[in-house]
């Protein structure tokens, strides 16, 4: 484990997202991490934080503002750029394409800021990625229970076992190269625009 | 997604009115005919849009008008060289107050005309009231520090005799939060693009005191900025999509499509707002609060008056302002650099194979043409301005050094 006395402010909206980065930078060795949910009131918590390294989400609308605070701060001798190298495109470029970025006082040793930079480029796409797959289950039971409905219209209205409504539905959605959800769907619209089903 | 499409080209924009003319080039077939397959990703902030087109994620993008000079000059985080073969328009930002200011600006002697002088004039009286009495200075914001909100708000308080580095605070708030922030009183006024004003009109909460196309007659605003990299890689490519982006330009401005640009605008995937609320910008009649309402000439034009014309005067005017309040030293140098930021010649190279009329010079006198003009151009029927400043100055881009002596002195006497 890092010892480190380096101060690092977390932005980030999203809160399950933020206390991920939190966890995994204490984990590290990071004792001095805060997190801010709300931009509102920042420069004075910036004034007394003190961050050395301020890692902030792209989706946050108010990346400009902040930017702006920190070149004002120029006057009371805190400069904070973007990264602590430049030249470093490999790094800038996994961090854009995670959705993060960060700024750095200026002066710190590339050494002493990248595993916090890595660390918050590696949980930010795991949160990417957990959020996709969960978005994902979602849909798949949303897809579910949608095509129960349509099998237990076609069962009512047609006569048809339930396997055989589903075998219906997946002929025509083969048919039709359209997903059987789809074709679900629209039987489920249908049937609400011709009447009342019953046994909703 | 058209396989068959020539150029493949990515760019970003911010969900703000005055990126219609991308918008639409993109939408409506213009970028498609020119054997363009054009993608468009909007963003949620000025910096994410810096840093992708510095990453290479974007070819190019709709940016502040300043924002390529100071890419160049060094002035942000994180940059690359960023060249202006094209503007996307004149005009379209208001500035708007509370309701609170408005009542102190009218026992002050402001109207509801618009008057930059008057209401100026009547902010400034109220300024120094409130000093006398111990107040807060008042706090307005703009969209980001450098953009042609900040420096006309700047340019028109300094031409009253308003100090707004010493008078007023100015901070920086994203467009869609201004109106909430003004109704919430975290800030006094705000200079923002439409329709941010109107919404705080809407909502009871704000006064429309002056406007861009007041303030300086058909000035510049927002601008497509292209990595240069990628330009001197793919003349050809950018030539297409500058001759896409006139066809669209055109289209936008004919009211006859405005009620179809408004209902393209509104998408959830553009601006996600209501149509109605889109109108103003385009027809130039805006309610301005308390009841009142005005047809504003040239209040916001994406086509005519070569609006497209990415004139060097104009990144020239920027620079002194930049100059002006400390954003840059002014230096042979950072002069070389902002003068090489836009690039007409590219604009009527792409343009001339269309026989349209195009301007002869690449930079012109601001504030010289006091009416509707008909310029010496290659084509026919080329009207410029009226271009003035509401203070009568006149912004020669061949007398740079005078222009920023006076205005520096000026501000040493106030």
């Amino acid at each position: 484990m890092v010892r480190s006395s380096l101060a690092v402010l977390v932005i980030d909206e999203n809160r399950i997202r933020a206390s991920i980065i939190e966890a995994g930078l204490r984990e590290a060795g990071h004792e001095r991490v805060t997190v801010i949910h709300d931009v509102t009131g920042i420069a004075r918590q910036i004034a007394e934080i003190e961050p050395d390294v301020i890692v902030i989400d792209l989706e946050n609308p108010n990346r400009d503002m902040l930017e702006n605070m920190f070149q004002l701060s120029r006057a009371v001798k805190r400069p904070i750029a973007m990264f602590v190298d430049r030249s470093d495109q490999a790094s800038i470029e996994a961090a854009v394409d995670a959705g993060v970025s960060a700024y750095v006082v200026d002066g710190l040793r590339q050494e002493r800021v990248k595993p916090i930079l890595d660390m918050a480029v590696s949980r930010f796409n795991a949160f990417s990625r957990m959020a996709r797959e969960l978005e994902e289950a979602r849909s798949e039971l949303e897809s579910r229970k949608v095509i129960d409905r349509a099998k237990g219209i076609l069962m009512k209205s047609r006569g048809l076992s339930e396997e055989a409504a589903y075998t219906l539905l997946r002929k025509t959605a083969m048919n039709q190269n359209r997903k059987i959800s789809d074709i679900a769907q629209s039987l489920v619209t249908a049937a609400g625009l011709l009447g009342p089903v019953e046994d909703e | 997604m058209s396989m068959g499409a020539e150029h493949q080209i990515t760019a970003g924009f911010m969900p703000l009115f005055d990126s219609a003319v991308l918008v639409a080039a993109g939408e409506l077939g213009f970028a498609a005919r020119e054997g363009i397959d054009l993608t468009l990703h909007r963003e949620t902030s000025w910096a994410n849009i810096r840093d992708r087109i510095a990453i290479g994620h974007f070819h190019l993008a709709h940016m502040l008008g300043p924002m390529p000079l100071a890419c160049n000059l060094g002035l942000t985080p994180l940059a690359s060289e960023t060249i202006v073969p094209f503007s996307l328009g004149l005009g379209g930002n208001c500035v708007t107050i509370s309701n609170a200011v408005w009542d102190g600006m009218a026992a002050h002697g402001a109207k509801p005309d618009l008057d930059p002088a008057r209401a100026g004039a009547a902010l400034g009286a109220l300024i120094r009231e409130r000093a006398a009495a111990g107040h807060d200075p008042l706090r307005f914001a703009v969209v980001h520090p450098h953009s042609g909100h900040n420096y006309e708000l700047r340019y028109w308080l300094a031409a009253c005799g308003i100090d707004p580095t010493r008078e007023i605070e100015i901070v920086i708030v994203p467009p869609p939060f201004m109106a909430d922030a003004l109704a919430t009183g975290r800030i006094d006024g705000y200079c923002v693009g439409e329709p941010w004003n109107s919404a705080a009109v809407a909502a009871g909460t704000g006064h429309i005191v002056t406007v861009k196309a007041q303030i300086w007659r058909n000035s510049p605003e927002k601008v497509i900025g292209v990595r240069k990299a990628w330009a001197e890689q793919s003349p050809e490519a950018l030539a297409a999509l500058l001759r896409a982006l006139h066809h669209s330009a055109r289209w936008c401005q004919d009211p006859a499509n405005h009620g179809e640009l408004a209902a393209m605008m509104a998408q959830p995937g553009f601006l996600g707002l209501p149509p109605a609320v889109l109108m103003p910008i385009l027809t130039g009649h805006l309610k301005l609060g308390g009841g009142a309402e005005l047809d504003i000439d040239d209040f916001f034009l994406p086509f005519d008056k070569a609006a497209n014309f990415p004139w060097k005067s104009h990144a020239l005017w920027f620079y002194t302002q930049m100059v002006r309040w400390g954003h840059v030293a002014h230096t042979p140098e950072n002069l070389a650099i902002a003068r090489d930021c836009y690039r007409p010649d590219l604009y009527r190279s792409a343009l001339k194979p269309l026989g349209v009329a195009l301007p002869g010079a690449n930079s012109k006198v601001e504030g010289a043409l006091r009416v509707a003009t008909a310029v010496g151009a290659t084509g026919a029927g080329l009207m410029l301005g009226p271009d003035g400043f509401f203070d009568g100055q006149i912004f020669d881009p061949d007398e740079i050094d005078g222009y920023i002596a006076a205005q520096k002195s000026a501000r040493a006497q106030a």
